[in-house]
């Protein structure tokens, strides 16, 4: 192997993969701890990576305490609903009580944040959404993280965390590959924040062939913060809480200022409203505790976004296709108008272009939305992840072990999507979850808790054959076949995640079998899973391009196989119109009131799964009108 | 949609190549220009044409549901701190031009050096505070929600 080894030694704390959540843990470390060894791993370069590259045009978690507007645990309630009761409470109320801090010194560092002249509060979108001209956002967060850090790799493609060799079950550092000059990269550390993201392109995307591109969240996106995690043995938890977005059809432009201050709404292919003559029938499935129109129709409780989503998939199939959005109405007043297209071109530019192509001008047509394949990530509205460690003084026992947002590996840190049970966070969520990794990182050293880690050149040489595999393979038998892409010893990553995603989507509940799976598939899918892992160790890379989607492949690889074992293990349809199990097809809280953790031996790859108690705020209820309902007989 | 570049235009800089998310931008090693190497995997982020000092790259809507004859470009400009796009329709009938701010502060002024503040007390390492806290939560001398402040507990089970 001609690349070489660099080895950057002593860290404190090394944080991997630099979204807002990376990037607010290496922003904030270097408070707690100037004189620590702060050193960050991007698979990109930091000052366009992650979910946010591209921009935004709102922030969607703000409570606005100094205006008066939320408390944190009015955005738990809401979290709670919309997740249909399944979320880390501590860990929400947490990121909730310190995201204003995160948005104001965004506005300080140069972010420009709307106003509303009337209120002098910033112009809200939605009850927990303000409105920014973001089109900068990563690269001014960025510049933050940059200052803070003592070296920032960019392009380096992380592929496995190291391992403590004194002490099982600790973290030492990761390594990885430098995906333009190929050198081995070997970061050991005290502490490892995964910033890491969620995962797109693991089932079956809408779009084929050249648009494979035009997923809902970035391409990016490979799934690495739980491809990292699951193969060092941390445990995971909702693994099977995938998100379906209610988008504009193909280019999966945003509907939330839409919908929220464009007040625009959606109808059937025939103009009618559809909704409500779903919810009958669906709260038989749920139970009025989690679908109570006439609540949400009076009070703040809105309903909760998987049961829209189950609205728009049954009306589709009942014939009455395509649903719109009706946007006429709005885009005649040309300020909306400017919005609605501004609002593209800071964060889903792709929708702006394919409305050009395509002639929709949405003043005299009413766009077509569609709901798309699934997705696993834990930062936007579901919260698939680690399962972390809250802070202590509102945690109870079974959701503390000492360091906030610590996974179960010692010394093992998340932020953004990462951490599981935290849906919502979104944008500035994930960068307060980082500087809250960041602070508990820098006192798990302090403590001496990172005392005597030892990494044998044994556990670096493996993983440096392990990771340059895929190259050794290729030179090995491309010359076997006369030329062409098929070869009887090895798959390319292209080929595997075509694989991967045929699976998911027939097996796991994708857009293809709309969004039903039941145990026979899920069985039969796990089955084909163990398979395709073997075939994975023959994954073949002609270039170091290649070799960055092969690692990418293994990263979605993990965490598919984690989403077919949680969604096997729930045994009930908790979230209809993300999926549905067809063997039980209602809500379950009798015994499915649990958070679903698990656990794969990175010995054996054998998968353990366990019920995680849930536990919910409760208070004075400060919704008046939802307390008069409540009073009422109404949940 | 994915990006493509204009042969006479590039001349091999790299800039689009360096900031890439996807890795997809290349440099032709005969031709020595830039070109997108994997359009699958191009999320028509635009970070490559914003970051192009000659305007050589484009974007054409994705083949497969996007049809020919449209145009969205796009000048970002840091030291005046705006970015202008302007969208042109297939069919010719509507052509805009939008303009916003990226930034309110001279590029990169504005963030703080962690290194150079003051250190945190054992007080503060002992709290649940961050940097900057209390006072940037709500602008003023109140504290940290705990569940007490706000009359919480936090139950196990079925709570509705």
């Amino acid at each position: 192997m001609s690349y070489s080894t660099i080895i950057e030694d002593n860290i404190d704390i090394l944080v991997v993969g630099a979204g807002l959540g990376g990037t607010g843990a290496a922003f904030e470390a270097r408070y707690w701890g100037q004189d620590k060894k702060i050193v960050v791993a991007e698979k990109a370069n930091i000052m366009r990576s992650g979910a946010v590259a591209q921009g935004l045009y709102a922030i969607n978690c703000y409570m606005g305490t100094r205006f008066g507007e939320n408390n944190p645990e009015d955005h738990v309630r809401y979290a709670r609903i919309d997740l249909m009761g399944m979320v880390r409470e501590d860990l929400l109320f947490d990121m909730a009580r310190h995201v204003d801090s995160a948005v104001h010194n965004f506005e300080e560092w140069g972010l420009p944040i709307m106003r509303d002249e009337k209120k002098g509060s910033f112009l809200r979108e939605g009850r927990w959404q303000i409105m920014i001209h973001g089109e900068s956002y990563k690269p001014i967060v960025a510049e933050a993280a940059k200052k803070s850090a003592d070296k920032v790799f960019n392009r380096i493609c992380v592929t496995h965390l190291l391992m403590d060799e004194s002490k099982e079950n600790r973290v030492a550092g990761a390594v990885g590959f430098n995906v333009r000059t190929g050198n081995y990269h070997v970061f050991k550390s005290k502490t490892v924040i995964c910033g890491a993201g969620g995962a797109s392109n693991i089932f079956k995307p809408r779009s084929v062939g050249e648009g494979a591109g035009r997923v809902w969240y970035a391409p990016w996106s490979s799934g690495s913060a739980y491809g990292l995690m699951i193969e060092a043995g941390a445990k995971m938890t909702q693994m099977e809480n995938r998100i379906v977005l209610a988008r504009f059809k193909d280019g999966y432009g945003p509907v939330g200022a839409y919908f929220l201050h464009l007040k625009t709404y959606t109808q059937n292919g025939y103009g009618e409203e559809y909704e409500s003559k779903w919810f009958p029938a669906l709260q038989q499935m749920v139970g009025s505790e989690y679908l109570d129109p006439e609540v949400s129709h009076r009070t703040h409780r809105p309903i909760p976004t998987c049961l829209r989503n189950h609205a728009i998939i049954n009306e589709v199939n009942a014939g009455r296709g395509p649903i719109h959005m009706v946007t006429m109405e709005a885009f005649q007043d040309p300020h909306l108008e400017e919005i609605g297209w501004h609002n593209f071109l800071g964060m889903t530019v792709g929708q702006a272009v394919l409305w050009a192509a395509t002639d929709v001008d949405p003043k005299y047509e009413n766009p077509e939305l569609t709901t798309s394949e699934p997705y696993v990530m834990g930062s936007h509205a579901t919260g698939c992840g680690a399962w972390c460690s809250g802070p202590e003084d509102i945690s109870p026992k079974e959701y503390f072990w000492g360091y906030n947002r610590m996974t179960t590996i010692e010394g093992l840190f998340g932020a953004g999507d990462a951490v599981g049970g935290t849906p919502h966070a979104f944008s500035s969520g994930s960068f307060t979850e980082g500087r809250l990794a960041a602070k508990a990182a820098c006192k798990y050293i302090d403590d001496g808790k990172a005392q005597g880690i030892r990494v044998s050149d044994e556990q670096i040489n493996r993983r440096k054959e392990q990771i340059f595999k895929p190259l050794e393979t290729y030179r090995v038998y491309s010359n076997e076949v006369v030329a062409g892409s098929v070869n009887p010893n090895f798959i390319n990553p292209r080929q595997g995640l075509d694989r991967l995603q045929k699976m998911m989507d027939e097996y796991c509940g994708g857009f293809g079998v709309n969004y039903m799976t039941n145990d026979k598939l899920l069985n039969i899918g796990l089955k084909k899973m163990a398979i395709l892992g073997e075939d994975l160790e023959k994954v073949a890379a002609s270039d170091i391009h290649e070799l960055l989607r092969a690692w990418e492949l293994k990263h979605r690889f993990l965490t598919s196989e984690s989403v077919f074992q949680h969604t096997l293990f729930r045994k009930e349809t908790r979230w209809p119109g993300y999926y549905y199990r067809g063997d039980v097809m209602k809500l379950d809280d009798k015994n499915w009131h649990v958070l679903t953790v698990s656990r794969r031996d990175p010995k054996t790859g054998e998968y353990t799964m366990e019920k995680a108690p849930l536990y919910h705020l409760v208070g004075e209820v400060e919704d008046k009108a939802l307390a008069e309902m409540k009073a009422k007989g109404h949940h | 949609m994915p990006t493509f570049v204009y042969m006479t235009r590039c001349d091999g800089c790299g800039e689009c190549v360096d900031i890439c998310p996807s890795d997809i931008m290349h440099i032709d090693k005969t031709l020595r220009r830039a070109y997108n190497i994997e359009p699958s995997m191009c999320w028509e982020c635009y970070s490559c044409v914003k970051a192009c000092p000659h305007q050589a790259i484009d974007v054409r809507g994705y083949a497969d549901f996007a049809p020919l004859g449209h145009s969205v470009r796009v000048i970002r400009d840091e030291e005046k701190g705006t970015i202008a796009w302007r969208i042109k329709f297939r069919n010719g009938k509507k052509d805009m031009e939008l303009l916003a701010p990226i930034t309110t502060k001279p590029w990169g002024s504005a963030t703080p050096d962690l290194a150079k503040v003051p250190a945190p007390s054992k007080e503060m390492r002992d709290s649940q505070l961050l940097f900057n806290e209390p006072k940037y939560i709500r602008m003023d001398d109140g504290g940290l929600h705990t569940l007490k402040s706000n009359g919480l507990e936090i139950k196990e089970g079925v709570q509705y």
